[in-house]
């Protein structure tokens, strides 16, 4: 038994148990990929076509590394909530919701973790 | 979770198929599959730096998939979902900020999201066959 009121129980979390945290860094992912993604395509734009130690060099660039890890932290963020809210959506059994959040973190972490892992290699020059 | 057979069987409130099909609703639909199909957009990119992280050879397989015809299909589709997803991104931040709600502005809001986004896709691909497809 809870001493505590109902309202103080519920306040800040609302029905998902977890408040707004997620949706508000979804946006906050969204909002940090627009200059991100559109400095990305100016990025493959200039890239296409390069030889591939000229793409290394530009890749490895300091600037450019740095832009190109915080473009995967936002768009792995993104694409872990928002596949996760369609799982949730659209998934009404437990086990196989479950399982498939679980796949969707593993998913979002290997391709964050793989990214950032090869643009330090490159930038490291090793 | 409280699963409990309910004794009263209460009336579910409609979904999709009671209403008329909109342009938006449509839209809505299509920012959750474009947003979804970017996630293989993602793994292209893991493979492109990887590849590049690799050496030569690895490179060199990703550039022969890339600049096949089915390569350059799939990265026309992506970029195409991604900036129908980054424009749509767009008119869902005008909406969290509670403007643009009437009905003609969220229309010319949908339609502006369509024609941007074909728009675009058809510039950055101007763009990448002037300078960048050596």
């Amino acid at each position: 038994m809870s001493m505590r009121t109902p309202l103080g129980r519920v306040r800040g979390l609302g029905s998902a148990k977890s408040g707004t945290e997620e949706f508000w860094l979804q946006r906050m992912t969204a909002i940090a990929s627009i200059p991100l993604t559109l400095a990305g395509l100016v990025l493959v734009i200039s890239l296409t076509g390069r030889s591939y130690p000229a793409v290394r060099q530009i890749l490895g660039s300091p600037l450019i590394a740095v832009l190109m890890m915080l473009f995967v932290i936002a768009n792995a963020t993104h694409m872990k909530i928002g596949v996760q809210v369609v799982i949730e959506d659209y998934v009404y059994d437990k086990k196989k919701k479950l399982t498939l959040v679980m796949l969707n973190n593993f998913f979002a972490w290997a391709i964050g973790l793989a990214c950032i892992f090869a643009i330090l290699k490159i930038s490291f020059g090793v | 979770m409280t699963e409990a057979q309910s004794p009263v069987q209460r009336p579910l409130s409609p979904h999709l198929q009671i209403y008329r099909l909109t342009l938006s609703m449509v839209m809505s639909g299509m920012h959750r599959i474009t947003g979804l199909s970017l996630c293989a957009g993602m793994l292209m990119l893991t493979w492109w730096l990887l590849a590049a992280a690799a050496g030569q050879n690895a490179y060199g397989t990703f550039e022969g998939f890339a600049a096949s015809w089915i390569g350059r299909l799939i990265l026309l589709g992506f970029s195409w979902a991604l900036l129908h997803h980054l424009i749509g991104g767009f008119r869902y931040l005008i909406w969290d900020l509670g403007y643009g709600l009437e009905p003609a502005e969220r229309e010319w809001l949908v339609r502006a999201n369509i024609i941007g986004s074909i728009a675009a896709t058809i510039l950055l691909w101007l763009i990448l066959v002037m300078f960048g497809l050596r």
